[in-house]
């Protein structure tokens, strides 16, 4: 099962309920969002929890994608303006890179 | 002795890494002339040029000493291969560039592989490998070929059982991984901490770029600005190692579909290959994921006029058209990106 979608616009906030990095329920989770621009994620590293979504926004000029190897996520073009949503389930580190541009990553680290 | 004139083995053994090696700043660079070429322009292009100082290891993988001279006996042991015949170095051989002159590489029983053997020079700075990207890190890559059944064909179940069996490894392998067992992980992570040292001397191209104007002829600085504008070969082969590390369609004659079966068929990725870096690619000849270029002339006119329009061809790919001399120059180029590199040693490995 691949976690990943093409979302119009709000589609992200649907996985949303209440609660943060530090929320006791199971069904607690908290959307982030990371930018595409200039080639360049809009963050190198960053920690989320179990649970949690990003949402990859594309504000650059350029078509670019999501792939996350040990995920098995490939998401396919990502034309500007296009946002995908991944959903972290397991604990651990994971790097997410454009397929296209392989100098563009962050880490992820899901605890 | 010019702190850029320290040799990458000594920058290791000395334990210098990027922290301690402030980049060298634009303002260092001295003003260069090319007759015709505005100054400011040129500038510019050199700027992009100008090398890191250290190697780059990563958190998960950091640099020491006893992981990179396992690396080595281990990149030159026969053994890792299932024929016991087959090293990494068979086909990365130090002596052609890193590469083994073929057009496509030789594996198991020698069988003839698909795809052109791609240099192991500077990878330190790679982000994705092989030909179509699959593997997402050199420690990963590293044991890619040795389990491959077309290339060294060796389990590496067996591997593990076969070096611990070995009393020198068992304490080359404590010494690189202390309180760890012998495990894929620990294979690989030494490979890829040797691999990371594999990088090319400066060549005369970069002491031109740091400010010798007799380091490289008048024709080869004529070739840096073609390179750099009407051949357009910057577009891809950018920066100081000529490499985005990224995939493209370069119009070559092949079935292959390269980077495309990686990324979901993706029509952008059919026939698309990792732009390989330049450095010292007198000696890697021949040329393309296929070896099917013999020489850089060949290449050029390739790239001149020669590549197939299909759909998936690179945007970057426009005909372009160069006089002999024009062409000379680019090759002139080309040439001075050839470091002399220190003698790699073949090293005495454990019985
Ligand atoms: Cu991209």
């Amino acid at each position: 099962m691949k976690y990943f979608g093409f979302k119009a616009s709000t589609g992200a906030a649907a996985l949303v309920a209440v609660g943060g990095l530090g929320a006791i329920s199971a069904f607690a989770s908290t959307s982030h969002v990371v930018s595409q621009a200039e080639k360049a994620f809009s963050t190198k590293k960053m920690e989320v929890a179990v649970g949690d979504s990003i949402t990859f926004v594309n504000d650059d000029k350029v078509k670019h994608n999501i792939v996350i190897k040990k995920m098995d996520v490939s998401s396919g073009i990502q034309k500007p303006g296009e946002k995908i949503d991944v959903l972290f389930d397991k604990n651990g580190k994971f790097k997410v890179r454009c397929g296209i541009h392989p100098k563009m990553k962050v880490t992820v680290v899901v605890k | 002795m010019n702190l850029l004139d320290i040799s990458w083995r000594s920058l290791i053994a000395g334990g210098v890494f990027a922290a301690a090696m402030p980049a060298m700043a634009a303002e260092q660079i001295a003003t260069r002339t090319v007759a015709g070429v505005d100054p400011a322009e040129l500038q510019k292009m050199i700027e992009l040029n100008v090398r890191p100082n250290a190697i780059p290891f990563p958190e998960e993988n950091p640099y020491s000493v006893e992981k990179a001279e396992l690396g080595k006996m281990l990149f030159f042991d026969p053994r890792l291969s299932g024929s016991n015949l087959l090293s990494c170095a068979s086909c990365h051989n130090p002596s052609f560039g890193w590469e083994d002159g073929q057009p496509t590489g030789a594996g198991h029983g020698m069988n003839r592989l698909g795809r052109h053997t791609p240099t192991v020079l500077n990878l330190a700075w790679g982000e994705i490998f092989m030909w179509d990207g699959r593997m997402d890190s050199l420690e990963e890559q590293a044991l890619g070929p040795i389990q491959a059944d077309v290339e060294m064909a060796q389990p590496l179940d067996e591997l593990i059982a076969e070096l611990q069996a070995i009393e020198g490894y068992r304490e080359l392998f404590a010494a690189a991984f202390p309180d760890q067992e012998i495990s894929e992980e620990t294979i690989g992570q030494a490979i890829a901490t040797y691999e990371r040292t594999i990088v090319s001397n400066r060549a005369p191209f970069d002491h031109w770029v740091d400010g010798d104007e007799s380091a490289i002829s008048e024709s080869a600085k004529r070739g840096f600005v073609i390179y750099n504008t009407k051949a357009n070969c910057v577009a891809c082969h950018s920066g100081w190692n000529m490499t985005d590390d990224s995939f493209h369609d370069i119009g070559l004659d092949t079935d292959d579909v390269g980077r495309a079966a990686e990324m979901n068929d993706m029509p952008e990725f059919k026939h698309a290959f990792k732009t390989p870096g330049l450095r010292n690619i007198v000696e890697r000849a021949p040329y393309m994921h296929n070896g099917s270029l013999a020489t850089l002339g060949e290449v050029i006119d390739h790239y001149a006029t020669g590549f197939a329009e299909r759909p998936s061809l690179s945007d970057d790919i426009k005909p372009f058209e160069l006089s002999a001399a024009e062409k000379d120059d680019l090759i002139a180029f080309l040439e001075s990106l050839s470091s002399e590199d220190d003698p790699v040693e073949i090293p005495v490995l454990p019985n």
